[in-house]
């Protein structure tokens, strides 16, 4: 018996302005509106809105069949602002009872290795919003990009959910199968690995031509699916929405072979589809998994370094940080936003100089020239962050003083 | 193969180029046979510079390359050594075209191969008397030149001539290569694009005395072409942010002048200094005090020296508007007019060691990938698509 068990991420930053030195102090706001507008709608067309009719008619047609989404706070609130019928076609899978809804950092950010004070408060701020605007409350959680250690796993344990996605690393599994579900070594929570040689199949290769398989038949693909019954309790696929019709364009064929795959996969008779938590409940923890230095699902090195790879990106997330005390004390509402839209983990991708030379997925969405403008902007907004935050603090002294007086 | 300045007696980037490419190919096994017109005050150092796999043979002329018609006029009248030659830069490349009859039968050969227009009709004779394939080397245009304004016909017909009658044309970058086609009406299917690259020097045998805080180098002709103006347009605006930064404008040209009297009237000369052209050691002398290098060309067919600041470990800015943008990604590229943008990129970089170190670590490795090795081999399949060259080993 196999579970298979799909979970697609949907996020979209709100992607910087080219701001200047001479910007500082100018009141200039830091996100480029019009550009973060036009790929909400390019992407729209391309992904959100014929993917979620594809997936519509596919809850509607096989009963059984089941997704999962996790969508990132900052994505959900462009989609209020520039985009509410795409958010209403969420919310109509979402009614279905077919599609189960994960936890996230409402940010996607890399808190967790920064803050546990603020991971915390963004995981919460996440639930609510699904609660306000779907009426779910999610139990299994998912970090930003799969960043996954063991002390991650403690933290969320101890935060209440029910399972913890991680990518199903060889490095980590050794002789061992993604198809089970494990525990880690330090606590109990369930586990659920990433397959990512079937995921990245239908992510990345399914228009390579260059690869062996190409193309990619439903009939192919789900005789590997068919082949794990015996030796496995799970298949988790994890990959990005915008896979179908953004990464893989719709001309590849990939809606078709969407269309076709869960009724090919229940041809056999031993395949079903679970939830997350489903999968969880069903299937028994198979043994444990000690992982100490974060492990991501990003890149061949599957570690944290396409975000915290360069001198240039730890400084920028180090010193937004150190901010963190001040901007809450501060009580200001707009400034704590700001600070938290600047903790989005695209911003510190953008500075990844590591695979420039090669000009890959690190161009994808990529909205800067280069790594080092990504880095020169990021900074420049920073530095008007903590413009705003000492003109406020001095206010604020001086109302203080004033205060002072009046007693 | 013809050309007309050569290191250390270049005004810029073309003798660089020239040593370069006849240095990579001469690697490569190919015999070159250089011929310069070389000015009187340097022929003493002619000896230092050939080698056994190359010769220089030169013909007396006081052509150089950046003379244009009038500054050469200029520099005919004001010469205490030489009143033997043409009154006119176009009777002088005239005259060095025709007196190379004696060579071009004297020598062995199978190609020609021109740099640059004042070569271009010694190439053309060269090319009627041997029957030979010629192939013209386009390191500027004269629209780079004169910014598009003032043209001069004469120079631009003669670019055409070459370009029409010979073999092939050698660009170096896509950026030229469309203004050839543009300007000229050159078939595109005729010009081969081929990068220049860098010469690595050892300079850690050369000191500095004395490296300001913060210093920007700016190194080229004081030219329209170079944006020199744009240069310190940025730095007055950078210094408004960072008073303690220093600017170098290393070159001289014909707007020096103007720069020096601008720069006095914002009362900035003890921020923006000029140090009048520099050559050799003092060339890597002040790339390495520098901690930043920008070249804000207005157009540049290549532009040489940000590749030399990288090989210094330095962080470059440079113009989109050039040919090396189209070969190196670890830089900023601006708009060369849009000072705002220079201005506060420069202060980005002199403000974050961790930009600064980002940029000069993946730069210099960038650079070393670009030796002149691969201009030479690519250099060397033009030729031998042109001609059977039996005899060279590969």
């Amino acid at each position: 018996m196999v579970s298979i068990c799909f979970y697609f991420q949907v996020h979209q930053p709100f992607r910087l302005q080219k701001f200047q030195i001479f910007d500082i102090g100018s009141n200039k706001t830091y996100f480029d509106d019009h550009k973060n507008k036009a790929i909400i709608e390019k992407v729209a067309h391309k992904c959100y809105l014929p993917a979620n009719k594809l997936m519509l008619e596919l809850l509607n047609r096989h009963p059984s069949f089941k997704i999962s989404f996790s969508f990132s706070g900052v994505f959900l609130d462009q989609l209020e602002l520039y985009y509410p019928e795409v958010l209403e076609s969420f919310k109509v899978l979402i009614k279905t009872g077919q599609v189960e809804v994960l936890a996230e950092t409402y940010y996607h950010s890399l808190s967790f290795l920064y803050s546990q004070e603020e991971f915390t408060e963004q995981i919460k701020l996440h639930a609510n919003k699904i609660k306000e605007l779907f009426g779910v409350t999610p139990t299994v959680f998912r970090n930003t990009e799969l960043i996954y250690n063991n002390a991650l796993a403690k933290k969320v344990e101890e935060l209440g959910f029910k399972a913890v996605l991680m990518e199903g690393w060889d490095p980590i599994l050794e002789w061992r199968s993604p198809n089970f579900v494990y525990k880690p070594v330090n606590c109990n929570i369930p586990l659920l690995l990433k397959n990512y040689k079937l995921s990245d199949d239908v992510a990345f290769r399914f228009s390579n031509k260059d690869w062996s398989e190409h193309p990619l038949s439903v009939e192919k693909y789900a005789s590997w699916i068919n082949g794990i019954n015996g030796n496995g309790d799970t298949v988790n696929l994890f990959m990005d929405y915008e896979t179908f019709g953004e990464h893989q364009w719709e001309s590849t064929g990939i809606f078709e072979f969407m269309r076709h795959l869960p009724e090919a996969l229940l041809q056999h008779k031993d395949n079903n589809f679970k939830f997350p938590s489903e999968v969880v409940q069903f299937h028994p923890k198979r043994g444990e998994l000690d992982v100490h230095d974060p492990i991501s699902w990003a890149d061949v090195e599957r570690d944290s370094s396409a975000w915290l790879g360069n001198d240039m990106q730890k400084s920028a997330i180090s010193k937004l940080y150190e901010l963190e005390q001040e901007i809450k004390e501060s009580g200001d509402q707009k400034l704590l936003e700001d600070w938290r839209k600047l903790q989005t983990s695209d911003h510190y991708y953008y500075m990844c100089t590591k695979w420039f030379n090669d000009g890959d997925v690190h161009k994808y969405f990529n909205p800067y020239d280069s790594p080092y403008e990504g880095f020169i902007y990021f900074m420049n907004i920073y530095k008007d962050l903590k413009y705003r935050l000492h003109q406020l603090k001095e206010i604020n002294e001086v109302r203080d003083e004033t205060t002072d007086l009046k007693a | 193969m013809f050309g007309w300045e050569f290191p250390p007696f270049n005004q810029g980037g073309l003798g660089t180029a020239c040593e370069g490419l006849v240095k990579g190919l001469t690697d490569k096994g190919v015999e070159v046979i250089l011929v310069l017109p070389v000015l009187l005050e340097s022929t003493i150092t002619n000896c230092k510079i050939v080698s056994p796999n190359y010769r220089i043979i030169r013909i007396s002329s006081s052509l150089r390359a950046y003379h244009t018609p009038e500054s050469y006029y200029k520099e005919y009248n004001n010469s205490r050594f030489n009143k033997l030659y043409g009154e006119n830069l176009i009777s002088e490349v005239l005259r060095y075209a025709e007196s190379l009859t004696e060579i071009v039968l004297e020598e062995e050969f199978d190609i020609i191969h021109a740099h640059d227009w004042l070569t271009y009709k010694a190439g053309l004779n060269a090319k009627r008397l041997s029957g030979k394939p010629l192939v013209v080397h386009m390191h500027a245009t004269e629209f780079d030149r004169t910014g598009g304004y003032s043209i001069n016909q004469t120079v631009y017909e003669i670019e055409k001539e070459g370009m029409m009658q010979a073999d092939n044309v050698i660009a170096v970058s896509n950026f030229t290569k469309n203004k050839i086609v543009d300007n000229y009406n050159i078939d595109p299917n005729k010009i081969n694009v081929i990068h220049n690259g860098v010469k690595f020097t050892d300079t850690t045998e050369i000191k500095i005395f004395h490296k300001p805080r913060s210093t920007v180098l700016f190194l080229g002709r004081l030219t329209m072409q170079k944006g020199p103006d744009h240069f310190i347009h940025a730095a007055k605006k950078v210094l408004e942010y960072c008073p303690d930064a220093t600017f170098i404008i290393a070159g001289n040209g014909d707007m020096e002048g103007r720069l020096v009297e601008q720069v006095a009237a914002w009362n900035l000369a003890d921020k923006i200094l000029f140090t009048g052209w520099l050559r050799g050691k003092d060339i890597d002398r002040a790339y390495l005090m520098a901690d930043l290098y920008v070249m804000p060309s207005v157009s540049e067919p290549f532009g040489i020296t940000p590749l030399e600041a990288m090989r210094n470990n330095v962080p470059v800015i440079i113009s989109k508007q050039s040919g090396v943008s189209e070969i190196i990604k670890h830089c900023i590229k601006v708009d060369f007019w849009d000072i705002n943008d220079t201005a506060s990129k420069i202060i980005s970089i002199l403000e974050h060691q961790e930009l600064k170190k980002e940029l000069s670590f993946n730069g210099k490795s960038e650079v070393l990938n670009l030796g002149w090795d691969i201009p030479a081999e690519k250099c060397f399949e033009v030729y031998k698509s042109l001609v059977k060259i039996a005899a060279v080993k590969w």
